[in-house]
């Protein structure tokens, strides 16, 4: 296979029988990981910590693009979700873990800006 | 406590390198001090390109550059009729008391009479430097700052929470870490406000993302909205876009904005995690820094860059593994082992900060090397800010 950017978990061991997909939880404190590669409905997944650790095999109930988030806990509706540590929105549904998280199911907790220092600080 | 190797200064800072410094305060006299620089070891060239009046923006960040302590000595070259004379920069940095001589082209009568000169003078230089001492010193005597360029998807999942992790371990150790690029902070004004150590700093934060707002409203750009190939990209809000950028800077509290402005030029003054008001453009962004004082950069890039700076060793770090194998030559660090399991992000970010340290003590990037010498200054409109409001 030629490698390109975005295939390259084949390309770097093309002659690996079983390749065991990885999700990485940037964060201890996330409750999603992104996927390092595309998944396909029941493959096999690993979810690794930030200290190498696989806390989690997941059941993938729908495809995960690469570069896209899975819940990793069960996340209840107006939930935070909760990557690098901060809070990247709310759930606008309750999100099983393992489910493929994006705009489907998150809205942003965004906050305006200019003149709302107040309420922050 | 980390220490490293460096050279000391005069005014108590610290260099990790010995550059000698022709600073063309215009372009006017560039092109002779690119040919006086070219004749002798260790010497490097610099202008800016903002015409020859005397703005204070300027005329900071060139004093800024010549008073880091990557400097051992600096050469002002100016052609004479020029209003940012090669004083105003000299003045900056004489009080630092490292070696300072200026030449003027116009009253040498010409470039080949004024390069016996200044090449007799960088000649001396270079024999009296390549005799310092390099000592050992802890590493809060470093500042290092981060940039970033060319991101893609591997960008905010794998190398700059690397270098994050290497910043937080700087930091905790009694370093300091500046990281810049306002444009990038937007959507994440209440994440870095509520890092900030009290309120006017938090207030300050606010103020930077705003203004820069601010400039893309003014050209009707509305930077809240996500693109559909960033969604599709897998990033679902402008938070997780920006977070993915600012994580690089680690998870410190943060210290202060540094002003880069026609008011003031900040340093940072104690250690910790400094901002920077500047810009997204990769080489300026960088020159301010350094211009701030850091003495080493790191550069993460999904992309690959070629980027290097002309005091500063710049260290190159990809999260993408085919951007490694594909620009091995010019990327410093494969943080993409990251994406496969291979290696855990805090132990990629442990590497990061040794390689900070070796080359703190000496290694030479990938970019220093291959003699890649960046330096651009950037300068807002004054009138644009005028007209904003902002200054």
């Amino acid at each position: 296979m030629v490698a390109t950017r975005y295939n390259y978990l084949e390309a770097r061991d093309p002659n690996r029988l079983v390749m065991v997909k990885k999700a990485i939880q940037i964060d201890e404190k996330d409750n999603v990981a992104t996927s390092t590669s595309e998944v396909e409905m029941g493959e096999n997944l690993e979810v690794i910590s930030p200290n190498g650790v696989v806390i989690l095999k997941p059941k993938v109930v729908e495809p995960i693009p690469f570069g896209h988030k899975l819940a990793i806990k069960t996340i209840k509706k107006g939930e935070n979700i909760v990557k690098y540590g901060e809070v990247i929105g709310v759930a606008t549904q309750p999100i099983k873990s393992g489910a493929w998280v994006n705009t489907h199911n998150v809205g942003s907790a965004r906050m305006p800006t200019s003149g709302k220092e107040a309420e922050i600080l | 406590m980390t220490q490293f190797m460096g050279y000391a200064r005069p005014d108590k800072s610290v260099g990790v390198r010995n550059h000698l410094l022709v600073l063309a305060p215009i372009d006017c006299s560039f092109e002779p001090a690119k040919k006086i620089a070219a004749q002798v070891d260790g010497a490097v060239a610099i202008t800016q390109y903002h015409g020859c009046g005397s703005d204070p923006v300027i005329v900071n960040n060139l004093v800024g550059t010549a008073l880091n302590p990557n400097v051992a000595a600096v050469l002002i070259l100016g052609l004479g009729c020029e209003s940012l004379t090669v004083n105003n920069v000299a003045d900056g940095v004489k009080p630092s008391g490292k070696p300072v001589e200026t030449l003027v082209i116009q009253q040498e009568g010409g470039t080949l009479k004024t390069k016996e000169k200044a090449v007799r003078i960088l000649q001396r230089w270079a024999q009296q430097t390549a005799e310092y001492k390099p000592e050992p010193f802890p590493v809060s005597k470093l500042i290092l700052a981060v940039e970033c360029g060319g991101s893609d998807a591997t960008s905010g999942l794998a190398a700059n929470p690397a270098v994050g992790v290497a910043c937080d371990k700087l930091i905790d150790e009694g370093g300091t870490v500046i990281f810049s690029e306002p444009q990038e902070m937007i959507g994440t004004q209440h994440i870095l406000a509520r890092r900030a150590v009290n309120k006017k700093v938090a207030a300050d934060v606010y103020k930077m993302i705003d203004q820069d707002e601010e400039r893309l409203k003014a050209i009707g750009i509305d930077s809240r909205w996500m693109s559909a190939g960033n969604i599709d990209g897998g990033l679902t809000t402008i938070e997780e876009k920006s977070l993915g950028a600012i994580r690089k800077g680690g998870t410190r509290p943060i210290q202060g904005v540094l002003q880069n402005n026609w008011e003031r030029f900040d340093r940072p003054t104690h250690p910790g995690l400094w901002l920077q008001d500047g810009t997204g453009w990769d080489v300026p962004s960088v020159t301010h820094m350094v211009a701030a004082g850091a003495q080493v950069v790191c550069f993460t890039s999904g992309q690959g860059s070629t980027t290097g700076h002309a005091i500063a060793p710049v260290i190159k770090i990809t999260g993408n593994p085919v951007t490694y194998q594909q620009m091995e030559d010019n990327m410093d660090i494969n943080a993409g082992t990251i994406l496969d399991g291979s290696e855990s992000l805090n132990n990629v970010g442990q590497h990061i900060y040794q390689t900070i340290i070796d080359t703190a003590n000496g290694k030479k990037t990938k970019a220093e090397a291959l003699g890649y010498r960046d330096y651009i200054v950037f300068c807002r409109s004054r009138a644009a800010e005028h007209m904003l409001g902002h200054c």
